[in-house]
């Protein structure tokens, strides 16, 4: 399939984003690398998950505007976003006793007009989206029974769907455990790596994200602190400002990205306090 | 990474909608049975062969006036009536359901009803009406209490959270209300008031049946439009959004279409309790995951509204009960079922 893909070009300009008078992101500039894996950290309530948001047209700007290929992404048709850009929202509902093989058929809505029926094109990309996710003997199963891993494998596998040149998740590590935290990086990184997908990614796991993004993003009250390559950017001094805690960084041993080893007051050697 | 073949999915996908075919049908396999009991069965005993030469007799011609009597004046409106408003509630309560993610959601919970009766006592006790502009008052009632729920709930748009809370709080005060109106009302007044308020079939006129159903060929295009858009809201408003789902339009216009079939129906046969809110998970249960279950919810509708007045018209020998007392009965054992079986698998529905 990537071969029919091109890469879409995604980036916020002068954006401002807010709920109510209460206003979170304030005039960000961003552009979205093509064809890599962008993952945005920061502390709770940073506005990264607003910023998700916002790109996603989930959320309207009050200033500035997010632009999908040149042209503002608020006004163009959301049906004709649906196609180039996919969205994995934090808490997603599942319907009670739907099936995977159902609930991955969702996301096929954008490409299905009002009247159109099922197609062996859909029937394709659900089997695609199984096959990539590792959920083909689940197809059948209903979502309810599935655990924590696999579920969220099913979302992703729903957003694959979609066939959407951009995909946009936010934390869908969340509640997993360390393992199935891994796999869905792993996952995300095959999109990007062997289907030239353009992926962004919202995460809570600073050493994970260093080890897994092409392109990192950093942010604080709204604003972005640092972007770029994690082994050229991510210093001590970054992470203190960005989490307000010292840290000493060293370079994580299987994968010679940088590992951020966090200072508090107890468990540390005198030495490293000062 | 595992290859999946397309003919796999369709394998799945064509197993779930033969199992809906088969519920479909047994469904309707029922319904029949119900309406051939229906046609049968009545004091006045007519042999099957004759039911049906005075259904035709408007074809053929061949008249018998005192059977044609009992069989298109009394018993076929009768019957209809059941089938469309069954049906018309059945949809309602599925779409409130489904759309506010709540199986307690069901217009008769959550106000709706109880704006039509409050309207349909008004008219009766305070301005004194009868008949069909009672059904009218009760009509609108229904409306204004569902815009008013939908006003209150919003807020940067609507959370099924909001309009199940709000809607439960609409429905106390307007029993409040109704309440309040039995106690300034004369007795026969009041005895009019209640035999509205419990809901029968008893009236059955054509008229009401003539009504209903133009508001079902007026709404089931509309429905079959809207109800693609509850792919993406089903899943929560965000992924609704990042799917293309235009999200306030299709919950507005899906609001509406439930609102208007509750109205319509109520103002047609009172507001008969339960129907609205047990067909959806019947429904469900039957389809078992294998697809949404609306169509097979209208049918569970007009099934329990048929077997309810079946049952309400004979179930005594010397005294004929309104069909809501059975649907009440019905309703609320399977309102208690419900809630025993979601509290030990910790969740409703």
């Amino acid at each position: 399939m990537g071969s029919r893909m091109r890469n879409h070009q995604l980036m916020a300009a002068g954006l401002h984003l807010g709920y109510a008078d209460r206003e979170i992101v304030s005039d960000l500039n961003l552009t979205i690398p093509a064809g890599e894996l962008t993952v945005i950290v920061g502390a709770n309530a940073c506005g990264k998950s607003t910023l998700l948001r916002g790109l996603a047209r989930l959320l309207s700007p009050s200033k500035g505007a997010v632009y999908l290929d040149g042209k503002p992404i608020h006004q163009m048709p959301t049906r004709e976003v649906a196609t180039l850009l996919g969205v994995l929202p934090q808490s997603p509902i599942a319907p009670d006793a739907i099936t995977v093989a159902d609930l991955v058929g969702r996301g096929r809505y954008p490409h299905q007009g009002w009247f159109r029926r099922w197609t062996p094109e859909d029937d394709a990309a659900v089997a695609e989206a199984l096959g990539a996710t590792d959920m083909a003997d689940l197809a059948a199963r209903p979502v309810d029974e599935l655990s924590g891993g696999q579920r969220q494998r099913v979302w992703i596998a729903m957003a694959l769907a979609q066939e959407t040149d951009l995909l946009l998740l936010d934390e869908p590590t969340t509640f997993l455990d360390i393992n199935h935290q891994v796999e869905v990086l792993d996952l995300l990184t095959d999109l990007v790596k062997s289907r030239g997908r353009t992926v962004v990614v919202v995460l809570h796991d600073l050493n994970l994200a260093c080890r897994y993004a092409d392109h990192i993003v950093a942010m604080k009250s709204g604003k972005i602190i640092v972007e770029g390559k994690p082994v050229d950017v991510m210093t001590e001094k970054v992470v203190h400002d960005v989490f307000n805690m010292s840290s000493r960084i060293v370079l994580d041993p299987v994968s010679n990205t940088p590992m951020i080893v966090p200072i508090g007051r107890h468990h540390v050697e005198a030495a490293e306090k000062a | 990474m595992t290859i999946v073949q397309a003919t796999t999915i369709a394998a799945v996908r064509r197993s779930r909608q033969s199992h809906a075919t088969r519920v479909t049908f047994g469904l309707l396999a029922a319904l029949l049975a119900a309406a051939i009991a229906a046609m049968l069965l009545g004091d006045f005993a007519v042999p099957p062969e004759t039911v049906l030469q005075s259904l035709f007799s408007p074809l053929t011609g061949i008249a018998n006036k005192g059977v044609d009597f009992i069989v298109l004046q009394v018993r076929l409106p009768r019957l209809v009536l059941a089938l469309l408003s069954g049906a018309a509630f059945g949809l309602s309560g599925i779409i409130f359901q489904t759309l506010l993610r709540n199986p307690l959601a069901s217009p008769d919970i959550i106000g709706i009803a109880h704006g039509a009766s409050a309207a349909a006592v008004f008219c009766i006790i305070v301005l004194g009406w009868g008949g069909l502009s009672v059904s009218l008052g009760a009509f609108a009632g229904a409306v204004l209490t569902a815009i008013a729920i939908y006003l209150l709930a919003w807020r940067n748009g609507v959370t099924a959270y909001r309009v199940v809370l709000i809607g439960i709080g609409a429905a106390a005060m307007l029993s409040a209300v109704i309440s309040y109106l039995f106690t300034r009302a004369r007795l026969n007044e009041v005895q009019q008031a209640m035999a509205w308020l419990v809901g029968s079939l008893n009236a059955a006129q054509p008229a009401d049946s003539i009504v209903l159903a133009i508001t079902m060929v007026v709404i089931l295009p509309a429905l079959f439009v809207l109800v693609r858009g509850l792919d993406g809201l089903e899943l929560g408003d965000d992924t609704a959004h990042a799917l293309g789902t235009h999200v306030e339009h299709t919950r507005l216009g899906l609001m509406l279409v439930a609102v208007a079939l509750a109205a319509f129906a109520t103002a047609a046969v009172g507001p008969v309790g339960f129907v609205a809110f047990v067909s959806g998970p019947i429904a469900r249960r039957l389809m078992g995951g294998a697809g949404r279950g609306f169509p097979q919810a209208a049918l569970v509708g007009a099934l329990v509204m048929l077997v309810s007045d079946l049952v309400a018209q004979h179930a005594l020998p010397s005294t004929q009960l309104p069909t809501g007392v059975v649907t009440g009965a019905f309703g609320a054992t399977f309102l208690l079922w419900l809630l025993v079986v979601s509290g030990r698998s910790g969740r409703v529905n």
